[in-house]
Protein backbone atom coordinates (compact mmCIF):
# COMPACT_ATOMS: atom_id res chain seq x y z
CA UNK A 1 0.00 0.00 0.00
CA UNK A 2 1.39 3.81 -1.23
CA UNK A 3 0.42 6.68 1.54
CA UNK A 4 -0.81 9.35 -0.05
CA UNK A 5 1.46 11.75 0.65
CA UNK A 6 4.65 9.02 -1.14
CA UNK A 7 2.67 10.31 -4.52
CA UNK A 8 1.28 13.99 -3.68
CA UNK A 9 -0.29 15.26 -6.55
CA UNK A 10 0.21 12.21 -8.93
CA UNK A 11 -2.04 12.45 -11.70
CA UNK A 12 -4.56 9.82 -11.39
CA UNK A 13 -7.93 8.78 -12.38
CA UNK A 14 -10.56 6.31 -10.86
CA UNK A 15 -8.35 3.36 -11.22
CA UNK A 16 -5.04 4.61 -9.92
CA UNK A 17 -1.70 6.32 -11.39
CA UNK A 18 -2.06 7.37 -14.93
CA UNK A 19 1.03 8.12 -17.00
CA UNK A 20 1.42 9.71 -20.79
CA UNK A 21 4.61 8.47 -21.73
CA UNK A 22 6.23 4.60 -20.40
CA UNK A 23 9.45 6.13 -18.91
CA UNK A 24 7.01 7.65 -16.21
CA UNK A 25 5.91 4.29 -15.68
CA UNK A 26 9.43 3.54 -15.13
CA UNK A 27 10.20 5.99 -13.04
CA UNK A 28 7.16 5.46 -10.52
CA UNK A 29 7.92 1.59 -10.48
CA UNK A 30 11.56 2.22 -9.55
CA UNK A 31 10.23 4.03 -6.88
CA UNK A 32 7.64 1.35 -5.45
CA UNK A 33 10.41 -1.15 -6.33
CA UNK A 34 12.96 0.53 -3.93
CA UNK A 35 11.09 1.09 -1.22
CA UNK A 36 9.94 -2.56 -1.03
CA UNK A 37 13.37 -3.71 -1.03
CA UNK A 38 14.14 -1.38 2.03
CA UNK A 39 16.21 1.12 0.05
CA UNK A 40 14.51 4.05 1.46
CA UNK A 41 11.08 4.68 3.57
CA UNK A 42 7.60 5.96 2.35
CA UNK A 43 8.01 8.87 4.57
CA UNK A 44 11.74 9.74 3.46
CA UNK A 45 10.63 9.21 0.00
CA UNK A 46 7.67 11.83 0.75
CA UNK A 47 9.72 14.36 1.75
CA UNK A 48 12.60 14.26 -1.13
CA UNK A 49 9.62 14.56 -3.45
CA UNK A 50 7.29 16.94 -1.56
CA UNK A 51 11.06 19.14 -1.47
CA UNK A 52 11.12 18.67 -5.28
CA UNK A 53 7.91 19.75 -5.83
CA UNK A 54 8.17 22.74 -3.88
CA UNK A 55 10.95 24.05 -5.82
CA UNK A 56 9.47 23.25 -9.19
CA UNK A 57 6.63 25.86 -8.23
CA UNK A 58 3.18 25.32 -9.53
CA UNK A 59 2.69 23.16 -12.42
CA UNK A 60 -0.17 21.79 -14.36
CA UNK A 61 0.39 18.41 -13.93
CA UNK A 62 2.07 17.39 -16.61
CA UNK A 63 5.59 18.23 -15.56
CA UNK A 64 5.03 16.08 -12.33
CA UNK A 65 7.03 12.68 -13.32
CA UNK A 66 9.60 15.16 -14.00
CA UNK A 67 9.83 16.48 -10.84
CA UNK A 68 9.32 12.55 -9.72
CA UNK A 69 12.40 11.77 -11.37
CA UNK A 70 14.69 14.29 -9.91
CA UNK A 71 13.60 13.42 -6.35
CA UNK A 72 14.22 9.73 -7.56
CA UNK A 73 17.78 10.61 -8.76
CA UNK A 74 18.31 12.72 -5.24
CA UNK A 75 17.22 10.21 -2.68
CA UNK A 76 19.50 7.38 -5.03
CA UNK A 77 22.28 9.92 -4.63
CA UNK A 78 21.83 10.36 -1.12
CA UNK A 79 21.21 7.02 -0.70
CA UNK A 80 24.63 5.61 -2.27
CA UNK A 81 22.39 3.96 -4.36
CA UNK A 82 25.08 5.44 -6.78
CA UNK A 83 26.84 8.49 -7.90
CA UNK A 84 26.65 11.10 -10.16
CA UNK A 85 29.22 10.17 -12.38
CA UNK A 86 28.52 6.35 -13.49
CA UNK A 87 24.68 7.87 -13.86
CA UNK A 88 25.80 10.92 -16.65
CA UNK A 89 28.00 8.32 -18.22
CA UNK A 90 25.54 5.28 -18.24
CA UNK A 91 22.95 7.97 -19.61
CA UNK A 92 25.49 9.17 -22.14
CA UNK A 93 26.03 5.27 -22.69
CA UNK A 94 22.40 4.77 -23.59
CA UNK A 95 22.12 7.63 -25.95
CA UNK A 96 25.47 6.26 -27.80
CA UNK A 97 23.35 3.04 -27.69
CA UNK A 98 20.33 4.01 -29.88
CA UNK A 99 22.15 6.55 -31.72
CA UNK A 100 24.31 3.52 -33.07
CA UNK A 101 21.73 0.54 -32.81
CA UNK A 102 20.20 -0.46 -36.22
CA UNK A 103 16.76 -0.19 -36.61
CA UNK A 104 15.02 -3.51 -35.55
CA UNK A 105 17.56 -4.63 -33.15
CA UNK A 106 17.66 -4.57 -29.47
CA UNK A 107 19.27 -1.49 -28.22
CA UNK A 108 22.01 -2.79 -25.69
CA UNK A 109 25.41 -1.30 -23.91
CA UNK B 1 29.60 -0.05 -38.06
CA UNK B 2 27.66 2.80 -38.67
CA UNK B 3 26.00 3.47 -42.63
CA UNK B 4 26.25 -0.46 -43.45
CA UNK B 5 23.27 -1.70 -41.95
CA UNK B 6 19.93 -0.70 -43.63
CA UNK B 7 17.51 -2.89 -44.12
CA UNK B 8 15.46 -3.38 -46.79
CA UNK B 9 12.20 -1.32 -46.79
CA UNK B 10 11.61 2.31 -44.78
CA UNK B 11 14.23 2.31 -42.00
CA UNK B 12 16.47 4.73 -43.54
CA UNK B 13 18.80 5.79 -40.51
CA UNK B 14 21.34 4.10 -39.17
CA UNK B 15 20.54 4.46 -35.25
CA UNK B 16 16.78 4.15 -33.45
CA UNK B 17 14.70 7.09 -32.28
CA UNK B 18 16.86 8.38 -29.54
CA UNK B 19 14.53 8.76 -26.29
CA UNK B 20 13.87 12.26 -24.45
CA UNK B 21 16.56 13.19 -22.14
CA UNK B 22 14.38 12.42 -19.46
CA UNK B 23 13.56 8.93 -20.33
CA UNK B 24 17.16 8.17 -21.14
CA UNK B 25 18.06 9.77 -17.47
CA UNK B 26 15.40 7.18 -16.08
CA UNK B 27 17.03 4.39 -18.56
CA UNK B 28 20.14 4.69 -17.10
CA UNK B 29 19.03 4.81 -13.48
CA UNK B 30 17.17 1.48 -13.85
CA UNK B 31 19.78 -0.45 -15.41
CA UNK B 32 22.29 0.69 -12.80
CA UNK B 33 20.16 -0.06 -9.90
CA UNK B 34 19.30 -3.19 -11.60
CA UNK B 35 22.91 -4.13 -12.23
CA UNK B 36 24.19 -3.32 -8.77
CA UNK B 37 20.67 -5.76 -7.55
CA UNK B 38 19.20 -3.11 -5.65
CA UNK B 39 16.42 -3.35 -7.85
CA UNK B 40 14.71 -6.62 -9.50
CA UNK B 41 13.82 -6.15 -12.99
CA UNK B 42 11.27 -8.39 -13.21
CA UNK B 43 9.36 -6.81 -10.51
CA UNK B 44 9.63 -3.49 -12.36
CA UNK B 45 8.70 -5.25 -15.26
CA UNK B 46 5.45 -6.56 -13.46
CA UNK B 47 4.63 -2.91 -12.06
CA UNK B 48 4.66 -1.17 -15.33
CA UNK B 49 2.53 -4.42 -16.94
CA UNK B 50 0.06 -3.63 -14.32
CA UNK B 51 0.11 -0.07 -15.71
CA UNK B 52 0.53 -0.65 -19.19
CA UNK B 53 -3.08 -0.23 -20.38
CA UNK B 54 -3.25 3.17 -18.11
CA UNK B 55 -0.98 5.05 -20.23
CA UNK B 56 -2.21 5.16 -23.97
CA UNK B 57 -5.46 3.57 -25.41
CA UNK B 58 -7.79 6.30 -23.92
CA UNK B 59 -5.70 9.38 -25.78
CA UNK B 60 -5.83 6.86 -29.12
CA UNK B 61 -9.76 6.37 -27.94
CA UNK B 62 -9.92 10.27 -28.01
CA UNK B 63 -8.78 10.64 -31.23
CA UNK B 64 -11.07 8.39 -32.80
CA UNK B 65 -13.89 9.65 -30.51
CA UNK B 66 -13.34 12.94 -32.01
CA UNK B 67 -12.53 11.77 -35.57
CA UNK B 68 -16.25 10.17 -35.62
CA UNK B 69 -18.17 13.38 -34.25
CA UNK B 70 -16.24 16.04 -36.29
CA UNK B 71 -15.95 15.65 -39.93
CA UNK B 72 -13.43 18.68 -40.27
CA UNK B 73 -11.58 17.10 -37.44
CA UNK B 74 -11.15 13.97 -39.15
CA UNK B 75 -10.73 14.88 -42.45
CA UNK B 76 -7.31 16.97 -40.86
CA UNK B 77 -6.45 13.24 -38.64
CA UNK B 78 -6.43 11.32 -42.17
CA UNK B 79 -3.98 14.02 -44.08
CA UNK B 80 -1.97 14.83 -41.58
CA UNK B 81 -2.03 13.00 -38.37
CA UNK B 82 0.88 13.91 -36.78
CA UNK B 83 -0.76 17.62 -35.77
CA UNK B 84 -4.11 16.22 -35.38
CA UNK B 85 -3.24 14.25 -32.61
CA UNK B 86 -1.59 17.10 -31.16
CA UNK B 87 -4.36 19.49 -31.42
CA UNK B 88 -6.01 17.00 -28.99
CA UNK B 89 -3.16 18.11 -26.53
CA UNK B 90 -1.09 15.07 -25.62
CA UNK B 91 1.87 15.05 -27.85
CA UNK B 92 4.64 13.77 -25.73
CA UNK B 93 9.10 14.62 -26.30
CA UNK B 94 8.69 12.09 -28.92
CA UNK B 95 6.60 12.78 -31.59
CA UNK B 96 7.22 10.09 -34.30
CA UNK B 97 5.65 10.51 -37.60
CA UNK B 98 2.07 9.27 -37.26
CA UNK B 99 -0.24 7.75 -39.98
CA UNK B 100 -3.97 6.80 -39.67
CA UNK B 101 -5.37 4.57 -41.81
CA UNK B 102 -9.15 4.33 -41.90
CA UNK B 103 -11.63 0.90 -41.46
CA UNK B 104 -14.06 0.78 -44.22
CA UNK B 105 -17.19 -1.74 -45.08
CA UNK B 106 -14.57 -2.85 -47.52
CA UNK B 107 -11.50 -2.25 -46.39
CA UNK B 108 -9.51 -3.66 -42.82
CA UNK B 109 -6.57 -2.36 -41.62
CA UNK B 110 -3.84 -3.92 -39.64
CA UNK B 111 -0.44 -2.59 -37.66
CA UNK B 112 2.22 -4.95 -36.76
CA UNK B 113 5.95 -3.93 -36.50
CA UNK B 114 7.87 -6.83 -38.52
CA UNK B 115 11.18 -6.04 -37.09
CA UNK B 116 10.78 -4.93 -33.40
CA UNK B 117 8.08 -3.90 -31.41
CA UNK B 118 7.62 -0.16 -32.95
CA UNK B 119 4.14 1.03 -31.33
CA UNK B 120 2.37 4.57 -31.32
CA UNK B 121 2.41 4.17 -27.89
CA UNK B 122 1.87 8.04 -27.26
CA UNK B 123 -1.79 7.11 -28.18
CA UNK B 124 -2.26 3.94 -27.61
CA UNK B 125 0.27 2.84 -24.11
CA UNK B 126 2.81 0.26 -23.90
CA UNK B 127 2.50 -2.38 -27.05
CA UNK B 128 0.69 -5.79 -25.44
CA UNK B 129 2.87 -8.58 -25.26
CA UNK B 130 1.30 -10.80 -28.03
CA UNK B 131 2.42 -7.42 -30.50
CA UNK B 132 5.96 -7.92 -29.59
CA UNK B 133 5.67 -11.91 -29.75
CA UNK B 134 7.64 -13.17 -32.95
CA UNK B 135 4.75 -15.11 -33.83
CA UNK B 136 2.73 -12.05 -34.60
CA UNK B 137 5.34 -9.90 -36.13
CA UNK B 138 6.05 -12.96 -38.46
CA UNK B 139 2.28 -14.07 -39.58
CA UNK B 140 0.73 -11.02 -39.80
CA UNK B 141 2.19 -9.98 -43.27
CA UNK B 142 2.35 -13.09 -44.55
CA UNK B 143 -1.21 -14.42 -43.27
CA UNK B 144 -3.18 -11.63 -41.94
CA UNK B 145 -6.50 -13.14 -42.04
CA UNK B 146 -5.31 -16.28 -40.08
CA UNK B 147 -4.08 -13.65 -37.49
CA UNK B 148 -7.60 -12.00 -37.05
CA UNK B 149 -9.20 -15.52 -36.71
CA UNK B 150 -6.80 -16.00 -34.24
CA UNK B 151 -8.20 -12.69 -32.74
CA UNK B 152 -11.81 -13.67 -33.33
CA UNK B 153 -12.50 -10.93 -36.27
CA UNK B 154 -13.34 -13.34 -39.23
CA UNK B 155 -13.27 -10.91 -42.54
CA UNK B 156 -15.60 -11.52 -45.80
CA UNK B 157 -13.98 -12.09 -49.26
CA UNK B 158 -15.15 -8.29 -49.81
CA UNK B 159 -13.24 -6.91 -47.74
CA UNK B 160 -9.55 -5.96 -48.34
CA UNK B 161 -6.77 -6.32 -45.97
CA UNK B 162 -4.40 -3.70 -45.46
CA UNK B 163 -1.00 -4.36 -42.88
CA UNK B 164 0.76 -1.31 -42.42
CA UNK B 165 4.67 -1.72 -40.99
CA UNK B 166 5.80 0.36 -38.27
CA UNK B 167 8.98 1.34 -38.38
CA UNK B 168 11.26 3.78 -36.04
CA UNK B 169 9.99 6.47 -37.91
CA UNK B 170 6.14 6.15 -38.73
CA UNK B 171 3.78 4.48 -36.80
CA UNK B 172 0.33 3.69 -37.78
CA UNK B 173 -3.11 4.24 -35.62
CA UNK B 174 -6.29 2.62 -37.02
CA UNK B 175 -9.11 4.58 -37.31
CA UNK B 176 -12.16 1.80 -36.61
CA UNK B 177 -15.39 1.82 -38.15
CA UNK B 178 -18.23 3.59 -35.78
CA UNK B 179 -20.58 1.07 -34.72
CA UNK B 180 -24.44 0.73 -35.73
CA UNK B 181 -26.49 1.56 -32.80
CA UNK B 182 -24.14 4.53 -31.48
CA UNK B 183 -25.73 7.42 -33.36
CA UNK B 184 -27.34 8.77 -29.54
CA UNK B 185 -23.51 8.53 -28.07
CA UNK B 186 -21.57 12.25 -27.41
CA UNK B 187 -17.95 12.00 -27.96
CA UNK B 188 -16.59 11.22 -24.52
CA UNK B 189 -19.13 8.17 -24.03
CA UNK B 190 -17.79 7.08 -27.75
CA UNK B 191 -14.23 7.55 -26.28
CA UNK B 192 -15.11 4.93 -23.82
CA UNK B 193 -15.51 1.80 -26.24
CA UNK B 194 -13.18 2.61 -28.28
CA UNK B 195 -10.39 -0.60 -27.49
CA UNK B 196 -6.80 -0.69 -27.93
CA UNK B 197 -7.25 -3.51 -29.96
CA UNK B 198 -9.77 -1.77 -32.42
CA UNK B 199 -6.55 0.52 -32.99
CA UNK B 200 -4.59 -1.86 -34.22
CA UNK B 201 -6.52 -3.25 -36.14
CA UNK B 202 -6.96 -6.80 -34.88
CA UNK B 203 -10.64 -5.62 -33.44
CA UNK B 204 -13.68 -4.18 -34.00
CA UNK B 205 -15.55 -1.91 -32.00
CA UNK B 206 -18.59 -2.94 -30.49
CA UNK B 207 -21.25 -1.67 -28.78
CA UNK B 208 -21.40 -3.28 -24.95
Amino acid sequence: MIPPDATLGQPTDADGPVFAEPWMAQAFALVVQLQRAGHFTWPEWAETLGAELRAAGSDDGSHYYETWLKALERISLAKGLTDLATLDDRTEAWEHAYEHTPHGQPVTL
Amino acid sequence: MTGAHHHDHDHDHEGQDVPSATALRVKALESLLVEKGLVDPAALDAIVDAYETKIGPRNGARVVARAWTDPAYKARLLQDATPAIAEIGFMGSERPHMIVVENTPTTHNLVVCTLCSCYPWLVLGLPPVWYKSTAYRSRAVIDPRGVLADFGLTLGDDVAVRVWDSTAETRYLVLPERPAGTEGMDEEALAGIVTRDSMVGVAKVVVP
